[in-house]
């Protein structure tokens, strides 16, 4: 990939990003006129979710793709943004604009503190260890009275407004919400991967020792990449609390977002742009359908064709479901 | 707290630390033999109790004489997944860590759908076996006959596992699989074959492991999941593809886990584990001893 980067001229190499991003604000364009067209409330909150968790994918992406580092305990950063945002909305009245910052800061903060030690794990080690420390991060909110234990935080009713960030009668302002994150993380990845921090990221992902021996960069180059990813899963996590209204351990924290963070991305296709949006925009609505015609009291059917679905996509197409579309030789995500 | 019941504690989770490295160590085989990490593992020991708890109620015998068959029942399940599933997974040329972690992962969601599905979410659980709800009375320590036969299987377990692989021919291909794949093909040895086997071997264990769990455990579809994590933490614990490892981590497990309720509520009974595990690890990050 670098070679024929290099081969190529600074150029080509402009017009193809500013290409990149010409399709890019034309897909969100096209993304915007959604809520015109549809009035169905579920299939609405299906689109949001979708949105949302190719916000939370492409996030995930940053570091779990780009960077190589397989956390599977992301949804401690979903739920750090969700108790964020909650507290201090029901608790103190701050509107969840400030909430979803600061839960961002604070996921940041953490994963910076998380990373220290654990981006010393290699392979396997690092995602045990990610899935432990989210599952300790949901064992004590589980029974921290202040944040309502195992009860969970109920947001109050108020009427519909931006400020609060509630919307009961039309969806369509959570739509603009999801699709906003999503463009955001979009756009920083973009912006990132051609950057050195790009480079080093992926330079980690290909042959960390070789890339070790450029020192100190590499470590710091994951644990930025730890921080921005966190940061944008505490905010889709936020986000996800004002959405719902009502949040528990286990409804935000649970080991199952860490893997709806990860599958789009793997499915999709890993250290790509559009991998996790197209992994996502399968994964949820198949995820939500199913749920909804097929796991009808827990019959399990639904897991059995999500289940069956992600084993066979990881089986026949590692590289994700992009590669059917884009030949490998182009694909930066399948060379690098 | 009296001696006594600090010395319940201790032996309760000796015996539950000794049920952990059983469940464990099939985990830690495969993972030692082909850097694998199965993530349906807990599916795996969930079938197992399913199927002991199903062969009981068809043929109304005691558990404890249906392990075998469930051990070998699983056996197959093991050969199969590898053959269907990992040998491909393995061929991935693109991203092969992830991939043999989501098509685990995939089996493994599949595994409880088809749980849920033909055996509904339903808590179940073995009563009136040989075993069930009798105490040993050690002196005022009480314990329960089911715990320390899982105990003793455990330990057979590990004293046939340690002499399988140093005095066969099939340990001596395993462990010379393990150490360089490419050169044993060179001296006649398949290594499809071994992996084969490999999984069939590490089923077996987790199918012991379902077995004896069966016996004082309730069974439904999610309880893979209670005991995959301690699982995964018990191998990263002891160092993945440590056999000695995944035992004594399990006790260890075991033991910090009963500990733990002494001083903080039951709810966080995990928390002791595993910090002491992050910790550990943050030390010695390939596990107590682990490879690196």
């Amino acid at each position: 990939m670098t070679q024929s980067a290099a081969a190529s001229s600074m150029t080509s190499f402009v017009s193809s990003r500013r290409r990149q991003l010409v399709v890019a604000v034309v897909v969100f364009a096209l993304i915007a006129l959604v809520p015109r067209l549809v009035s169905d409330v579920y299939l609405m909150n299906v689109l949001i979710l979708t949105l949302l968790f190719a916000a939370l994918s492409q996030s995930w992406n940053l570091l779990g793709g780009y960077c190589g580092q397989v956390s599977l305990g992301h949804a401690l950063y979903f739920g750090i943004g969700a108790y964020a945002t909650s507290l201090l909305y029901v608790k103190f009245g701050i509107t969840p604009w400030g909430g979803l910052l600061a839960g961002g800061i604070i996921a940041a903060a953490i994963a910076l503190a998380l990373g220290y030690p654990s981006f010393r794990l290699k392979g396997h080690y690092f995602s045990i260890a990610t899935i432990v420390i989210a599952e300790i991060g949901l064992l004590l909110f589980h029974n921290w009275d202040y944040a309502g234990a195992a009860l969970g935080i109920q947001w109050p009713f108020t009427p519909d407004s931006w400020w609060t960030l509630q919307f009961a009668r039309d969806k369509a302002p959570y739509f603009y919400f999801a699709l906003g994150l999503f463009a955001v993380t979009w756009l920083v990845t973009f912006a990132i991967v051609e950057s050195k921090w790009g480079y080093w990221w992926r330079a980690v992902k290909d042959n960390a020792e070789a890339a070790e021996s450029l020192g100190v960069t590499i470590f710091h180059s994951k644990m930025a990449a730890a921080a921005i990813s966190a940061f944008f899963t505490a905010v889709g996590g936020g986000f996800y609390a004002a959405f719902v209204s009502y949040i528990d351990p286990d409804s935000v924290m649970h080991f199952r977002f860490s893997l709806l963070m990860a599958l789009p991305a793997v499915l999709g296709g890993v250290g790509s742009l559009w991998g996790p949006a197209i992994g996502a925009l399968i994964l949820i609505p198949l995820a939500e359908l199913t749920r909804s015609y097929l796991g009808g009291a827990g019959s399990g059917l639904d897991l059995v064709i999500y289940g069956g679905l992600i084993m066979i996509v990881s089986l026949t197409r590692p590289e994700g479901i992009l590669s059917i579309i884009k030949p490998p030789a182009a694909s930066r995500g399948a060379a690098t | 707290m009296t001696t006594q019941a600090f010395l319940q504690v201790i032996a309760s989770g000796l015996l539950m630390g000794l049920i952990y490295a059983l469940i464990a160590v099939g985990l830690s085989l495969i993972f030692g033999l082909m850097d694998v990490v199965n993530f349906a593992h807990g599916e795996f020991l969930m079938l197992a109790m399913y199927a002991t708890f199903g062969l009981v109620f068809m043929t109304a015998l005691d558990p404890v004489v249906l392990a075998p068959l469930v051990v070998a029942l699983m056996f197959v399940l093991g050969v199969a997944v590898y053959a269907g599933i990992i040998r491909y997974a393995m061929r991935a040329k693109a991203n092969p860590g992830m991939v043999q972690i989501f098509a685990t992962f995939g089996l493994a969601l599949l595994i409880q759908g088809l749980a849920q599905y033909f055996f509904t979410p339903d808590y179940r659980n073995i009563a009136n076996t040989w075993l069930g709800g009798r105490t040993l009375n050690l002196g005022g320590v009480f314990l329960p006959w089911p715990q320390i036969f899982g105990g003793a299987v455990s330990l057979a377990v590990f004293g046939g596992l340690f002499w399988l692989i140093t005095r066969t021919d099939f340990g001596k291909a395993l462990e010379a699989t393990r150490e360089d794949q490419g050169a044993v093909a060179l001296v006649g040895i398949d290594r499809n074959r071994v992996f084969a086997l490999g999984w069939g071997l590490g089923a077996a264990l987790v199918g012991v492991a379902g077995a004896v769990l069966a016996i004082f455990y309730y069974i439904h579809p999610q309880v893979g999941g209670t005991f995959a994590l301690i699982a995964y933490v018990t191998v990263a614990l002891g160092g993945f593809g440590s056999i000695f490892g995944a035992l004594v981590a399990g006790v260890i497990v075991g033991l910090v886990e009963a500990l733990t309720t002494l001083i903080l509520p039951a709810s966080l009974k995990s928390v002791g584990v595993y910090s002491l595990y992050l910790l550990v690890l943050f030390v010695r990050p390939s596990g107590l001893f682990g490879r690196l």
